[in-house]
């Protein structure tokens, strides 16, 4: 392995052989080219649904009220359906132990003017425990707390771009934000894993909300997280208890889909990561196969250099070569072009993701990227497959009988 | 230095077995210069080929400077024609892509010597047959005759007991022809036995005896006066 005349005597036959080397050497870099491509994409698709997941609490469960689309114990359909104050009291104190967190919301838009500048933001109208379902982090100051919704003060928390596109370089904690002619206090300033949008959201306390606007009790929706003890299929039996109850609680006919709308990641998740998984494999098997199809090649290649060489390897034969040399110095041949060209295709795979970087994030492809365990691995797989690759035409050099190689015409 | 003696060899073909050597008795002493002859189909060939250890006979017996040479696994055949023989061809086997100085040392290389030792006596045999200025062009680069004095090197530069040259002047004119057989008397001069294949009567009576091959038995084998090639060069 270590003889520095047999490196030499490979590097000779390689350099002067160098089309034979490097059409050898193609398949294989191009096989581990898209082998690691393949492999990078597929974890940037994983990464993009693992992440969309991160964004929210993943045991969140939405509750959501529509219209009734069916006539239902003597009313009408297409009847609006309204959550107000007693529905969020209903959900914490019927299932008491069963959920974590929850918090009631309700959306509006508003104008918010700080200075000159000014923009147009969602408002969310929340409870305290809003910040844990949406893992929202607080930058500077605090989130919405009870004392706020129990004042029902003017206090806001708001997302880090706000403050960003209204403040400039300024420190918005504790200013005073215009929003609709009435004045804020800013308490907070938060950022969110969710992207963009969900760093330009202005939340304040919901009972300040609807002080302000109608004076009544009136809410969008309603979030809530379940208990992490609770498995799968006890959460998703848990999400279509509530849908269950909120039905009878409204007079909404059981198989009615748009009145009351219970949504939970749960099923979701399951179905997700089994469609993933599927993904995942099928990119491996593709992957795979490439790779075969790379050795393949330069077996192949390696048979038709031994044919080309048979003359040349029936005169070493005859000048002294041993059979395990010859075998000796096809294989360190072999893998010697597996590997480096391996590299090669390894290295401009890793440079071709890091190319692709983010840019196919609207594709679902986030941070694709290969883990160095995997390297390793393809590494190892390659010197493996170089003397797999090797092996064959490796022994069947081995066989040449001098007499026959040297035979004239 | 070799002793044969009633060697047989045949070979399949088909259903037939070709018949090839009858029954062959032959010695070679140390520092002879021997022709074998033969027209095509006497079997000189495959005897030379037995000689080499490139084949192995049916039956029979051959000692190689004392050495039996019998069931031979593929590696030690391989030492021995390292150790034992140089070989001659008619087509010269250079490999096409070394230069002349690497297809010298490429015998050295398989007895594990140092690189150092292997170039300086690759140098030393190129000059014997006057190529040493030749040394570091390709084989395309050289006419028939230089080609053949390079396979010549070639064959010495381990030092073997035996030369075997297979029609070594088959592939080159009358001149260029005598040039080759002026080293090769050079050399068993300084004392190398040396065996020649040819069909060529001029070549073969540059010998010191002719072997006369005709249906796989020696019909004829003679001592002769040998033709210095020096005169027609």
């Amino acid at each position: 392995m270590f003889d520095r005349d047999r490196w030499q005597e490979i590097f000779e036959a390689i350099g002067k052989n160098k089309l034979r080397t490097f059409l050898s050497g193609f398949t294989v870099a191009l096989g581990i080219l898209i082998f690691t491509v393949l492999l990078g994409l597929g974890n940037g698709l994983l990464n993009s649904f693992l992440s969309s997941f991160v964004d929210d609490a993943q045991n969140i469960i939405f509750i959501r009220a529509g219209r009734t689309s069916k006539a239902y114990k003597g009313f009408q359909e297409n009847r609006k359906i309204q959550f107000e104050n007693e529905d969020f009291e209903f959900i914490n104190t019927n299932y008491k132990g069963k959920v974590e967190y929850s918090t009631p919301r309700i959306y509006r838009n508003g104008q918010a003017k700080y200075k000159k500048e000014s923009g147009s933001y969602t408002i969310i109208a929340v409870n305290p425990e809003h910040q844990y379902l949406e893992k929202t982090i607080m930058m500077k100051g605090r989130y919405i707390n009870e004392n706020d919704i129990i004042d029902k003060t003017k206090n806001i928390a708001i997302g880090r771009l706000v403050e960003k596109d209204l403040f400039k370089n300024e420190d918005a904690l504790g200013k005073s934000l215009d929003i609709d002619g009435i004045a804020y206090k800013i308490v907070g300033v938060f950022q969110d894993s969710g992207g963009d949008n969900e760093e330009r959201i202005i939340c304040m306390p919901y009972k300040t909300v609807q002080l302000l606007f109608g004076n009544n009790e009136k809410l969008d929706q309603i979030n809530l997280t379940y208990n992490m003890a609770m498995n799968t299929e006890q959460a998703i039996a848990f999400s279509k208890q509530i849908e269950e109850d909120f039905k009878k609680k409204f007079d909404v006919a059981p198989d009615d889909q748009s009145a009351i709308r219970v949504r939970s990641f749960a099923e979701g998740i399951k179905e997700t990561m089994v469609i993933l998984g599927g993904i995942y494999l099928v990119i491996f098997v593709v992957g795979i196969g490439t790779l075969i199809s790379g050795i393949i090649g330069i077996g192949n290649i390696m048979t038709f250099s031994i044919k080309e060489r048979t003359k040349e390897l029936g005169i070493r034969k005859a000048l002294g070569a041993s059979p395990r040399s010859i075998i000796a110095m096809v294989l360190q041949e072999s893998v010697l072009i597996t590997s480096v060209a391996g590299y090669i295709g390894l290295i401009l795979g890793m440079l071709s993701l890091r190319l692709i970087g983010n840019n196919l994030e609207e594709f679902f492809i986030l941070n694709p990227k290969v883990e160095t365990g995997v390297i390793v691995v393809a590494t190892i797989t390659l010197i493996f497959s170089g003397l797999i690759a090797g092996y064959i035409p490796a022994r069947r050099a081995a066989k040449i009988k001098p007499i026959i190689a040297l035979r004239d015409e | 230095m070799i002793e044969i003696k009633d060697l047989h060899k045949s070979y399949q073909m088909g259903s037939n077995s070709l018949h090839v050597l009858k029954g062959i008795d032959f010695s070679v002493k140390e520092g002879e210069l021997v022709a074998i002859m033969g027209s095509s189909g006497s079997g000189k060939s495959t005897l030379l080929n037995i000689l080499g250890m490139l084949d192995e006979a049916d039956t029979g017996s051959y000692f190689l400077d004392n050495v039996p040479i019998k069931g031979l696994n593929e590696t030690k055949a391989a030492q021995y024609r390292n150790k034992f023989l140089g070989f001659v061809f008619q087509s010269f086997n250079l490999i096409n892509y070394k230069t002349a100085l690497e297809n010298v040392a490429l015998p050295l290389y398989y007895q594990r010597k140092k690189r150092k030792e292997r170039t300086e006596k690759a140098i030393e045999y190129l000059g014997k047959v006057g190529l040493a200025e030749w040394a570091t062009h390709l084989p395309s680069e050289l006419s028939g005759g230089q080609k053949q004095r390079v396979a010549i090197a070639r064959a010495l530069a381990a030092d073997p007991k035996v030369l075997l040259a297979d029609e070594p002047t088959g592939a080159l004119d009358s001149k260029t022809s005598y040039e080759v057989m002026d080293i090769i008397q050079g050399i068993n001069d300084e004392g190398k036995t040396i065996l020649v294949v040819t069909h060529e009567p001029d070549i073969a009576d540059m010998c010191k005896r002719i072997v006369h091959l005709k249906d796989g038995v020696i019909v004829e084998d003679k001592k002769v006066e040998q033709v210095r090639a020096s005169q027609y060069v």
